[in-house]
């Protein structure tokens, strides 16, 4: 069972900085860790070569200085990373990110399942797996809350579609994106860090990967979607009146009728 | 060029119910479409769907095509995307708009990548600038930015949050045109869905008023006095993450980054303390009231009334003040 783990090393969201100019957010300026969404892909994706065997490959395409975040998903029980890093991948939108993603799985030749994160806390989108299964060209699921079943040709999953949750069955390879609910990701120990601390982490450049991608299809150039501007979301203005206990009940209730709730 | 004008908007119609925002994406593909002088034009996929086409044409739409050789009302991705794909590149619309639902954010992302078209997820508002460009509006790092955003692929593709727009007033004599479609899609055979695990216990984002609770509550028990505040004010009860992962609470019922993004006109925070993440799933409310012991609860900020106060003491009182006013 090949496993490959789409992982994306994100700012801390408290911390970051943004470069508005461009409409992007600068990744270089800040530490990056694996966006906490990935390390539920990452425990499912290790659950499942526990029970079947094989390898979990951690593919991330990133700035050089993801290269810790990469060396936390081998702590994490990655068997290897790679991280494909290029300055002509800079500026991608979902499509240009997915394009480039695809490339990295169809290098590395076969592959049973994908598993990536729900979304990230940067783009928050949650785009890049569905149209990295779509140039791949095999079934997905999205919003995966619970596997149920795997074996080497088939995947059963629970996944939320908004309205319910349904059983899906997906023939591999397939890609699935799962939310916080499937699983509670471990920590590692101290022979996992130094053993992540040794790994030797694989860098792709862009002509590693000319073979798949031209350079029309990937960064910004690549990218269909502009951001032609960015602004800080100002919180809505709000009164707060900051009242003790009991007063309050008289303001809250004036409020409720003034909206009609009441 | 033919097309190139036209707003096309996905129905969202599964299990025999269409998604109240599809009335929402047709009132504002009308807008643009009149902007454009072009037409509205819509989808509808699914088992009785012919049922919605009258109605989808009084809210807006000029158009709407059906497909319907589906023998049951299971919701099947595939033929979605199939069919979608197939108007899409015979029809040429212009803009196409989903509900950014989880079913959706799902499918809009297949179709964007089968047709090398850029896709902006979560828009809060799209319009048509001076330059007569269109231009789509989203928050994105957990809601701290807005960006604007410009596709310059066609179709422009966006998926549309939820009770962001409002639906045109709906006009029974408002003509259109129906079309059926007529054709065998063949099944890969790959992707099976078997069956509905359960239905969502309740859908928090329809509400008016949400009654949330957080850590500030010492029981699980304890979310049945939320409740019964909720209930008399019409409301739902929702948690924050820390509750659903204490097992109190399903996850429907969680308001925050991870879970739910919620719009009330009124929202209720009843020990909730307001971390980034679920400051994202609310923000937006009309209305926000949130009860906390701590007078630092970074709550307060996103207030228009901070109680500072025990909730076990609050909460009460305002049930019986409403009780009272109720009766009178």
């Amino acid at each position: 069972m090949r496993i490959v783990v789409l992982v994306k090393p994100t700012p801390n969201i408290e911390k970051v900085r943004f470069d508005m100019e461009k409409g992007l957010v600068d990744r270089s300026s800040v530490k990056l860790e694996i966006n906490p969404f990935d390390l539920h892909a990452i425990e499912a994706a290790v659950k499942i070569k526990e029970a079947l065997g094989g390898e979990v490959i951690v593919i991330s395409m990133a700035p050089p200085n993801a290269l810790n975040a990469l060396r936390d998903a081998i702590a994490r029980g990655a068997d290897r990373a790679i991280l494909v890093s290029d300055k002509v991948f800079a500026g991608a939108d979902t499509l240009a990110t997915a394009t480039t993603l695809a490339a990295a799985i169809r290098k590395l030749g076969s592959f049973d399942l994908v598993i990536c994160g729900e979304k990230s806390v940067d783009g928050d989108t949650g785009q890049v797996g569905p149209e990295v299964a779509e140039l791949l060209d095999i079934p997905h699921a999205s919003y995966v809350v619970r596997i149920v079943d795997v074996s080497h040709e088939v995947i059963k999953v629970v996944s939320d579609f908004g309205n319910a949750y349904y059983l899906i069955k997906l023939k591999l390879p397939a890609l699935i994106s799962v939310t916080k609910d499937v699983n509670v990701p471990r920590k590692p120990k101290f022979k996992d860090l130094m053993r992540a601390r040794r790994a030797e982490i694989t860098i792709w450049r862009f002509k590693d990967l000319a073979q798949y991608l031209s350079l029309d299809v990937v960064g910004l150039q690549g990218s269909p979607t502009r951001v032609v501007k960015a602004f800080y979301a100002e919180p809505r203005a709000r009164r707060t009146v900051k009242i003790k206990g009991s007063e309050a009940i008289e303001k809250v209730i004036e409020l409720l009728s003034s909206e009609g709730v009441l | 060029m033919m097309g190139m004008r036209d707003v096309m908007v996905y129905g969202e119609y599964i299990e025999g119910r269409v998604h109240p925002i599809t009335y929402e994406l047709l009132g504002k593909g009308r807008e643009i479409a009149d902007r454009l002088r072009g037409k509205v034009i819509s989808v509808l996929i699914g088992k009785g769907a012919n049922r919605y086409a009258k109605e989808l044409i009084f809210y807006g739409a000029d158009e709407v095509y059906l497909y319907e050789e589906d023998d049951s009302y299971r919701p099947d991705p595939f033929i979605h995307k199939y069919v979608v794909t197939y108007l899409i590149k015979n029809l040429k619309p212009c803009l196409v708009l989903f509900g950014a639902t989880l079913w959706g954010k799902s499918l809009a992302p297949r179709i964007a990548a089968a047709l090398r078209t850029g896709l902006t997820a979560d828009c809060i508002d799209i319009y048509v600038d001076d330059e007569g460009d269109i231009v789509q509006v989203r928050p994105a790092f957990t809601g701290n930015i807005i960006a604007y955003i410009k596709t310059l692929t066609r179709p422009v593709m966006a998926t549309v949050r939820y009770k962001v727009f409002k639906p045109i007033k709906k006009d029974c004599r408002r003509a259109g045109k129906v079309n059926v479609i007529k054709m065998l899609i063949k099944r890969r055979g790959d992707l099976e869905v078997l069956g509905k695990v359960r239905d969502k216990e309740v859908s928090i984002v329809d509400y008016d008023v949400i009654v949330a609770g957080g850590r500030g509550l010492r029981r699980k028990e304890d979310l049945n006095m939320l409740k019964e505040l909720a209930e008399l004010l019409g409301g739902t009860i929702a948690v924050s993450r820390p509750l659903v992962d204490m097992g109190w609470a399903p996850k429907d019922l969680q308001v925050g980054f991870s879970g739910n993004i919620v719009k009330p006109k009124v929202y209720i925070a009843c020990g909730i303390s307001g971390s980034p993440q679920h400051i994202a799933g609310m923000k937006d409310s009309k209305v926000v009231i949130s009860i906390n012991i701590d007078p630092t609860a970074p709550i307060g900020k996103y207030s228009d009334i901070f109680i500072v106060g025990d909730l076990y003491e609050v909460v009460p009182k305002l049930i019986e003040r409403i009780k009272t006013l109720k009766k009178t």
